[in-house]
């Protein structure tokens, strides 16, 4: 009995090698909180507030981990984000009053704008990659400037405020007093693309096309299609992470989450995504978004811990994972 | 008898628990040209990595020149003049052929600067060597693969090689090219350099090798003289069982024009091709490199869309604009180049083979059935009996004729009416080779039309029902395979 539970262990941890190291990760952590700070890391409020920060960029790792099982990477998220967030809140504005009547008809409009942007910016990029074939990190880089030019262009460059409270508290409210609505965004969209990616054919073709593109247009796949398909659901993505970081911060501007860009691919890379496409898992870039989330929140409960030193804790835990990753790749090819 | 330039003895090597040699002793002497053959699988390239000083073999020494080593590092072997050409070259395709020939000596000179001009005398020695005119100053990757190779070997000289090993030298060559290259053999084998071919298929260093040694499964099966053997033996030393080769009759006669075409055009390719295959017919199609041929077949498979011309499918005309278009018509394409083209390499073998019908393998909304997919996987894997133990293993734990069938089940498992082949076994171990001509051969009996191109002469004479010679663009000729023989169409191609 106790072999057979070894011996299926032991089966998923050789599986998934990436998600089983990330585990590991978060429970030494978790356990080292709990010994060191355990009275400020364990409480309902820290978890609380680690569930509203991460949806949003949560949201565009999201995007980028689709585009890189592709082959591919969008660069363009946190572009696509503030765009869809400026275009949200100035919808807003026109829709409700100073009294806030109207919300409930807003929000779902505010929604559905921000999805129709994020939609068209990742058909741009498809477009871009897929038919005037430029290389994905230049297209998105390209488009990134673009769609934060006209984030720019729209604001004059200001952040825009004022904006209806009734929507951020609508967002950032909890459910049943508990459970933050951005994290139900988060785990909606979640639930949607591990549906898309593991239940129907499009999967499997985003898989295929991203191992060898040229095997998949010999098979028969669409893969212009398939290209566009994937930087639309990217954008999509992106968008809500932007109207979710609209209502965090109540008020919307083009520069806002630049950092994100960088953070998230590295998360998708943490999470086991392969760069060169075809491989890799949702589960762990879900498990790679919590344990980024783990290791900022818990670092600002430790005092001693200058805030000058968390820049170094978190690139040198990236890197030691990249490593290890790197070593398990190559042992398989030896093998 | 000369001492011998290298002796392998008794080198035994393992990988993680697989005896890849097990005790293979090789000898070569000054001067000769030596065969190694085997199959993919062998213990040939690991043979060769052991004499080049790549791996440490686990038993057994190497000798060159009678100085007995345990252990060889890659530079010893250098030293001791072997040089490896391996099938890539490694040449650097953006550097000129002056610079690749040069780069060596200039770096073991250890001069900061470059200087051109020492550059330009040394590369003239090097390709003095063999006669060989190239351009010095043009780009090694847009020389054709021919000339790349004798930059290979112009560089391997400029060490003072005394056995230089070919990977696999004349699969990207054309016959006129195998023949220059030759000449070159003989004139090296003059001066007393010693040339060791590595090849699994028996082919046009059958002509120009002596001696012969053959290894299966990483044990010595056969060492000696070339005439010696011939085509029956050197296939029962390789794959160990016999081989019988018989011509392909078709059982189905006088059926339906499947596919037609006529004057088809593709500018710059192709002209003016007519050509029909039937029910139950193998169409053999062949030429050599630049006839047009694989332009043809994609064509065909809608990846090149032809400038003016008729296809017709069952009778009805159609016009093939993609893979799509092809496919819902009913033909499929195996490429020529299996592992960019026809593969998803660490992707399951399931996978691979159900790519091509997957839309059809849903249940409601799309969403796929996994026991349609399981069922469908099993099934092709029993029908082409393709050697895994689990069809969830990454296509890439296959040998190249397992590879091969994964390709032909994804085709097989679509309800096809055209099968186009291109280059049905090229990187394919003798043994798969016949099993996939017989697979090929029961597939016509039940009524699918194939269309294979192939330069592989005897492989299209003992396939096809009719052949058809491609040159310059135009079929040039056609023939029955029973009225001709190897010789009149190889003589046909250039």
């Amino acid at each position: 009995m106790l072999s057979k539970i070894t011996n299926r262990i032991s089966t998923v941890i050789k599986n998934d090698i990436y998600i089983t190291r990330l585990i590991a990760l978060m429970l030494i952590w978790l356990v080292f909180m709990g010994f060191f700070r355990f009275e400020k890391f364990y409480t309902v409020i820290n978890f609380q507030t680690m569930a509203a920060q991460f949806p949003e960029f949560g949201l565009m790792a999201f995007g980028i981990m689709l585009c890189m099982i592709l082959g591919g990477i969008d660069l363009s998220v946190v572009g696509v984000a503030n765009f869809a967030a400026i275009v949200g809140a100035i919808t807003l504005k026109k829709i409700v009053g100073v009294d806030g009547e109207m919300l409930g008809i807003a929000i779902p409009i505010v929604f559905i704008v921000g999805i129709i942007i994020g939609a068209m910016a990742g058909a741009v990029n498809g477009f871009l990659i897929s038919i005037i074939n430029i290389p994905p990190i230049l297209a998105t880089l390209g488009t990134f400037e673009l769609f934060t030019g006209i984030a720019i262009v729209l604001t004059k460059g200001k952040a825009i405020s004022g904006i209806p409270f009734g929507f951020s508290e609508a967002i950032t409210g909890r459910l049943f007093g508990l459970i933050p609505i951005q994290l139900l965004i988060f785990l909606a969209m979640a639930l949607v693309i591990t549906f898309l990616v593991t239940k129907t054919t499009y999967g499997k073709k985003l898989y295929l096309t991203g191992t060898n593109i040229t095997a998949a247009k010999f098979s028969g796949v669409k893969t212009t299609k398939i290209i566009i398909k994937t930087y639309m659901i990217s954008g999509i993505s992106a968008s809500l992470g932007g109207l979710i970081m609209l209502a965090n911060y109540n008020s919307a501007r083009a520069g806002y989450g630049t950092v994100y860009t960088l953070q998230c691919v590295l998360i998708v890379v943490l999470g086991g995504i392969n760069p060169s496409g075809g491989k890799g898992k949702i589960s762990g870039v879900i498990l790679a978004i919590f344990v980024l989330q783990m290791l900022a929140s818990g670092l600002n409960k430790i005092p001693e811990i200058s805030s000058f030193y968390i820049p170094l804790i978190w690139g040198g835990v990236l890197v030691a994972v990249m490593v290890m990753n790197y070593f398990t790749e190559n042992k398989k090819i030896k093998l | 008898m000369a001492q011998n330039v290298l002796k392998a003895v008794d080198i035994k090597k393992s990988f993680t628990g697989v005896q890849a040699l097990k005790g293979v002793t090789l000898e070569i002497r000054p001067g000769e040209i030596h065969c190694l053959a085997g199959e993919n699988g062998s213990g040939k390239s690991t043979l060769i990595k052991v004499i080049s000083g790549v791996y440490t073999p686990e038993g057994g020494h190497v000798e060159y020149d009678g100085k007995s080593y345990k252990k060889i590092t890659p530079i010893e072997a250098i030293l001791n003049g072997v040089q490896v050409i391996y099938q890539d070259f490694s040449i650097f395709p953006n550097l000129s052929v002056m610079e690749n020939l040069a780069f060596n000596t200039e770096l073991a000179s250890k001069s900061k600067l470059v200087n051109k001009k020492r550059m330009r005398k040394i590369a003239e020695e090097a390709i003095d060597k063999i006669k060989f005119e190239v351009d010095l100053d043009a780009k090694v990757g847009e020389l054709p693969v021919a000339s790349k190779q004798l930059v290979a070997i112009c560089r391997a000289l400029m060490f003072n090689a005394k056995l230089i090993i070919m990977d696999e030298p004349t699969t990207a060559l054309t016959r006129k090219e195998i023949n220059a290259l030759f000449k070159i053999i003989l004139d090296l084998k003059a001066q007393g350099i010693a040339i060791l071919f590595v090849s699994h298929k028996l082919d046009e260093v059958f002509e120009i090798s002596e001696r012969f040694t053959i290894l299966r499964s990483g044990e010595l099966v056969f060492k000696g003289n070339t005439k010696d053997l011939d085509d029956k033996k050197f296939s029962y030393y390789m794959t160990g069982r016999e081989i019988q080769i018989e011509p392909f009759e078709p059982k189905l006669t006088k059926q339906t024009k499947m596919l037609e075409v006529k004057n088809l055009t593709l500018n710059g390719y192709f002209y003016d091709v007519s050509f029909s295959v039937s029910k139950g017919e193998i169409l053999g199609i062949s030429g050599i490199l630049g006839s047009g041929r694989t332009e043809l077949a994609l064509s065909l498979f809608g990846i090149r869309v032809v400038d003016s011309g008729i296809i017709k499918i069952n009778g009805k005309e159609v016009a093939i604009n993609s893979p799509t278009v092809a496919m819902e018509n009913g033909i499929g394409y195996v490429p020529e180049d299996r592992l960019t083209e026809g593969l998803f390499l660490q992707q399951s073998i399931g996978d691979n083979i159900i790519i091509s019908e997957i839309d059809n393998l849903t249940g409601k909304f799309g969403i796929l059935d996994e026991r349609k997919q399981s069922e469908e996987i099993q099934k092709w894997v029993k029908e082409l009996s393709i050697a895994t133990p689990n069809p969830d293993n990454a296509c890439n734990t296959l040998s190249g004729g397992n590879q091969q069938r994964v390709v032909l089940a994804k085709w097989l498992a679509r309800d096809l009416k055209v099968l186009i082949l291109n280059g049905p076994s090229v990187g394919v171990d003798i043994g798969s080779k016949y099993d996939i001509h017989h697979i090929l051969k029961k597939l016509a009996d039940s009524g699918l039309a194939i269309i294979i191109i192939s330069d592989d002469i005897p492989e299209v004479m003992s396939l096809s029902s009719k052949i058809l010679i491609m040159r310059d663009g135009k079929i040039s000729n056609t023939f029955e395979p029973s009225e001709t023989t190897i010789h009149e169409i190889t003589a046909q191609m250039v």
